[in-house]
């Protein structure tokens, strides 16, 4: 039932709304959640994010299948990015459509834990005063937020 | 098998994939980890801090004691860190 892509291009959250829910009667509730690029008060150029190409598409469909089984979903509908994003643009859409606002929030909350620390991509941030910066390390909080769904 | 590299885990050990022919007393992601480290310095680094690296077989998300046999792709990387 979820749709999942994993792309370099720029994404329409409106377009990928309206798909789970035109030609619908069913559907009460539609959380739409995007993650954007910061730059950390000015001090980033550009984010680079690799990814596994197979895994990252198999492992998101995992966790939509995951979240599908906990919550009564009418849609899912989940985009993230690769390759260089800059600061102000998106980098990862969540949609979910359910009859009532409860699961579909909560659903998006779980995708988005879920994905943080399961998904196989990986940033490195490019800063404005020097070379290319670190990889990013994960984070002990996305750890502890997906762990409070176990 | 096919070995496949992610972000720092490829820049420590300088390549991006290659194919292991791995002696038969290698069993376990961890016991791969252990051979790999003892071929140079590169490898040595990426798998000096083996708790915090992530495997992968056959795009599957495995843990150290994880057998290998019948598995074609093995992925070593760090914690993810998207969304």
């Amino acid at each position: 039932m979820a749709s999942i892509a994993v792309q370099r291009e720029a994404f329409d959250a409106a377009a990928a709304t309206a798909a789970l829910t035109d030609g619908r009667t069913d559907v009460g509730a539609v959380v739409t959640f995007t993650g954007l690029c910061r730059d950390e008060a000015g001090t980033l150029d550009a984010l680079e994010i690799e990814h596994y190409p197979g895994m990252a598409e198999a492992e998101i469909a995992r966790v939509a299948a995951d979240a599908e089984a906990r919550w009564p979903l009418l849609g899912v509908q989940i985009i993230h990015r690769y390759g260089t994003i800059l600061p102000g643009e998106q980098i990862v859409l969540v949609v979910t459509a359910s009859a009532h606002r409860d699961a579909a929030f909560a659903a998006a909350d779980f995708l988005m834990d879920y994905m943080k620390t399961r998904a196989p991509f990986w940033k490195r941030e490019h800063r404005r005063d020097g070379p290319t910066g670190d990889w990013v390390e994960a984070k002990d909080k996305d750890a502890a937020a997906a762990a409070r769904w176990l | 098998m096919r070995a496949i590299y992610f972000a720092w885990v490829r820049e420590r050990i300088g390549k991006a994939e290659e194919e292991l022919d791995l002696p038969a007393d290698v069993l376990t992601v961890a016991d791969l980890m252990a051979w790999l480290s003892r071929k140079d310095e590169g490898y040595a680094h990426a798998f000096d801090t083996s708790s915090t690296i992530r495997a992968a077989l056959d795009h599957v998300h495995a843990k150290p004691n994880a057998p290998l046999a019948g598995v074609r792709e093995i992925a070593f990387f760090p914690p993810m860190t998207g969304g």
